[in-house]
């Protein structure tokens, strides 16, 4: 095994990790608020908001990602003089945003389910308690609903994070020259297909261990309920004896 | 140990060949199927184009049977090396670079390679030279690539990666250029319609079967038309190392095709140029 | 050129290859499935009943799969997976190079990422199994082996399907991205169409409208075996 080469890849690949990183934070940060708003109009329980929202869920969970990439991206970029006269060619002219737009509605439809499973898991008689208690709905929302119902969608949000993180190596085919543009590109100059691609996977590996380890940390600080209490300072001192 | 296989790989060919000369071995051969003229997609999903010809007229010669395989570029050395085919017809150079890790027959194409872009563009303003070698005089390239800086400063180009052209940029453009690279010519060719990039460097035969596509009317091939250096001594059939019969044969084959004729033809009806290389 | 004679049947059109290709990614997909259940059963075993080492591996292979884009995994096994092959086929005595096809390659793929999911899925559904079911089968004499076939495996698989479900929408998805090995199935046809007519937005539309007809009908599938799995089961 040639450990200078792995080495040398290892440090080249590395130049690529801020875009990969700035592509999967920004796809999260955008596809969270949408999702938000997802979510809202399928509980909100009027049928002219929920069916628009259960439509894009729909699409846009029922075909592969690197389709929504290549239609946003090339499909689009056939209707430029259309783009250009609403004044939005800047936005799709440059492949950064087109990948950005892709990841972010992608992770938008997944995650919106995720928050309005998390709304009704959120169990009736808590919501009952604080209307009882005289808050009025924006304060339940804020003050009940909204935290069980983030310690609640928080496993399968981590999940929805490191999937995003994956996705954004779809974005190396558009011309972004991310981890597995720059893996690509030393394949060419090499030709050693495989120990490069194991020097990125261990990149990509390194990211998705970081962000479990940062949601369990999240999920253990958010709830302190469920943690095993302090021990008695008296059966420490019998452990210790 | 990939090397004593595909020599041994060789030797059970001759053997079976040499064994009942009634049967024919099968040769696959890759091609991208994205780069026409060289090799393109037709409707319906067939394979065509000026190495699909080559290939069918090669492997007549060489009494094989062959067997034609689509691969996408930026796999297609790796691909070979994993023995997924055994041979490799797709526009490809013959450079330094990839003899070091694979070996090509005798060259059956030579030809220019340019920027594309609008015809009103201001690239349009380059030198145009019909033929400029790379190699020739150090100085002179170097005279050339200067005065060409300020028209191209800032300007984005695509290209195709793991190509020839992208070396090509890399090399003389990095600082000037925003080098975009595509996974296939006809994507950059979409950019370049959608107006997202500002020109385009291929081989010029592409880029010439591109623009006589009526969308592409007002575009047309500018600046200077490059040959040597990184460009290599040509297109020729791509090989694994160390199977000397098979490149033997190809070399025999692409000989004949040059001496009878055929390969003129074949360059006049795909090129509409002579593109045979001399000597 | 108009979008009804492009994506048509006739000779210009490129209907009946986006059909063909169709069908292609309904078999890749269901070969990736399938080898993702001998996977994922593997390690879910390994995982629950597994030794210490056993353990380690199966965890270390979800952790791995679901950590590294699906992209390179695919494009690991396509460029490794002949050479690996073609090694282990020269020790065994064999010579010449292993060529995998590569639907083969694109299955296995698949079914590699996909056991890594299907592997939780099997695991949380065997944990789901009342432990006063298998005691009672153990009860009536029943062997292990016998238990796993009667009593364990529909169990598993009744409280399983709406994630394998899951995982099977994934793996359809996934198959998109075996196009970059070369097998043409609607995305890889779809890319073919595009750059040869010029015309993208046609051709990914209609590989999205393709995909979302797949997996429609998949859908409607998984909820009819779903309500089958829960005959007989009261609900509250």
């Amino acid at each position: 095994m040639d450990f200078a080469f792995l080495g040398s890849t290892w440090l080249t690949l590395l130049s690529g990790l801020p875009l990969t990183l700035k592509l999967a934070s920004g796809a999260v940060s955008c596809g969270f608020v949408l999702a938000l708003a997802v979510a809202a109009m399928r509980v909100s329980g009027s049928r002219l908001l929920s069916g628009p929202a259960q439509a894009f869920v729909f699409a846009f969970r029922g075909t592969p990602l690197l389709v929504q990439v290549f239609l946003i991206y090339y499909g689009l970029g056939q209707f430029r003089p259309f783009l250009q006269e609403w004044g939005l060619w800047p936005f799709f002219r440059d492949a950064y945003w087109c990948a950005l737009l892709a990841l972010s509605l992608n992770t938008a439809a997944y995650s919106g389910e995720i928050i309005r499973g998390a709304i009704g898991s959120v169990p009736a008689g808590q919501i009952e308690a604080a209307r009882a208690c005289g808050m009025g709905r924006l304060t339940a929302a804020r003050r009940i609903i909204g935290p069980i119902a983030l310690r609640q969608a928080l496993p399968a949000y981590s999940n929805e994070i490191i999937s995003m993180v994956k996705a954004t190596s779809l974005a190396s085919i558009i011309t972004l020259m991310e981890v597995t543009f720059i893996a690509q590109k030393l394949i060419s100059q090499t030709f050693r297909a495989v120990e490069i691609f194991v020097c990125a996977g261990s990149i990509y590996l390194l990211v998705n261990v970081a962000i479990t380890r940062a949601v369990w940390a999240l999920e253990w600080w958010l709830s302190p309920h469920l943690r095993a209490r302090p021990r008695e300072p008296a059966a420490l001192e019998a452990a210790h004896a | 140990m990939k090397g004593l296989a595909g020599f041994a790989f060789v030797i059970a060919g001759l053997a079976a060949a040499g064994g009942a000369s009634a049967q024919t071995r099968t040769v696959r051969i890759a091609t991208e199927g994205a780069y026409a003229p060289y090799n393109f997609t037709a409707a319906g999903g067939k394979l065509d184009g000026f190495e699909i010809d080559l290939a069918n007229e090669l492997c007549a010669r060489m009494k094989a049977k062959c067997e034609i395989v689509q691969q996408d570029w930026d796999g297609i050395i790796p691909a070979l090396q994993a023995g997924k085919y055994d041979a490799i017809m797709a526009g490809m150079n013959i450079t330094a670079k990839r003899r070091e890790v694979i070996e090509f027959s005798a060259p059956y194409v030579r030809e220019t390679n340019g920027f594309g872009a609008a015809k009103d563009s201001p690239l349009a303003k380059l030198p145009d030279i019909a033929r400029f070698d790379l190699g020739a005089d150090e100085a002179a390239t170097k005279k050339l690539v200067e005065s060409m800086k300020p028209t191209l400063k800032g300007k984005t180009v695509g290209v195709q990666g793991s190509t020839i052209h992208a070396n090509f940029m890399d090399k003389y453009f990095k600082d000037t250029l925003d080098i975009r690279e595509y996974k296939t010519t006809e994507q950059h060719d979409l950019d370049l319609l959608a107006g997202r990039i500002d020109a385009i460097f291929a081989s010029n035969a592409a880029e010439r079967a591109t623009f006589e596509k009526p969308d592409f009317k007002d575009y047309g091939l500018v600046g200077p038309k490059f040959v040597g250096d990184v460009f290599g001594v040509g297109v020729g059939v791509g090989m694994r190392k160390n199977e000397p019969e098979l490149k033997k044969s190809f070399d025999d084959a692409i000989a004949a095709v040059k001496a009878d004729g055929t390969l003129k033809t074949l360059s006049m009806k795909w090129f509409k140029a002579d593109n045979v290389p001399q000597g | 050129m108009h979008a009804v004679e492009l994506l048509g049947f006739g000779p210009a059109g490129w209907g009946a290859a986006l059909l063909r290709a169709a069908a292609t990614t309904v078999l890749v997909a269901l070969l990736g499935f399938a080898a993702g259940a001998v996977f994922g059963g593997l390690a879910a075993w390994a995982r629950i009943a597994g030794s210490a080492p056993l353990r380690w591996l199966a965890d270390g292979y979800t952790t791995l799969l679901r950590g590294i884009p699906d992209l390179l995994v695919i494009y690991l096994f396509y460029f490794g997976g002949s050479a690996a092959l073609t090694a282990l086929a020269q020790a065994f005595g064999a010579t010449g190079f292993v060529g995998v096809p590569a639907l083969a390659t694109g299955a296995l793929a698949l079914g590699l990422v996909s056991g890594a999911y299907q592997a939780e899925v099997y695991r949380g559904a065997y944990l789901a199994v009342h432990r006063g079911q298998m005691e009672a089968a153990r009860a009536v004499g029943m062997s292990t082996p016998l238990m796993f076939r009667r009593v364990v495996a529909p169990l598993v698989l009744r409280y399983g399907v709406p994630g394998l479900g899951n995982v099977w929408q994934l793996v359809l998805k996934e198959s998109a991205l075996v196009s970059v090995t070369g097998l043409v199935e609607i995305l890889r046809q779809s890319q073919i169409a595009a750059g040869s007519t010029r015309e993208p937005f046609p051709f990914y539309l209609a590989a999205a409208a393709l995909y979302l007809a797949v997996t429609t009908v998949s859908t409607y599938g998984f909820g009819r075996l779903e309500l089958r799995t829960l005959r007989g089961v009261r609900r509250g």
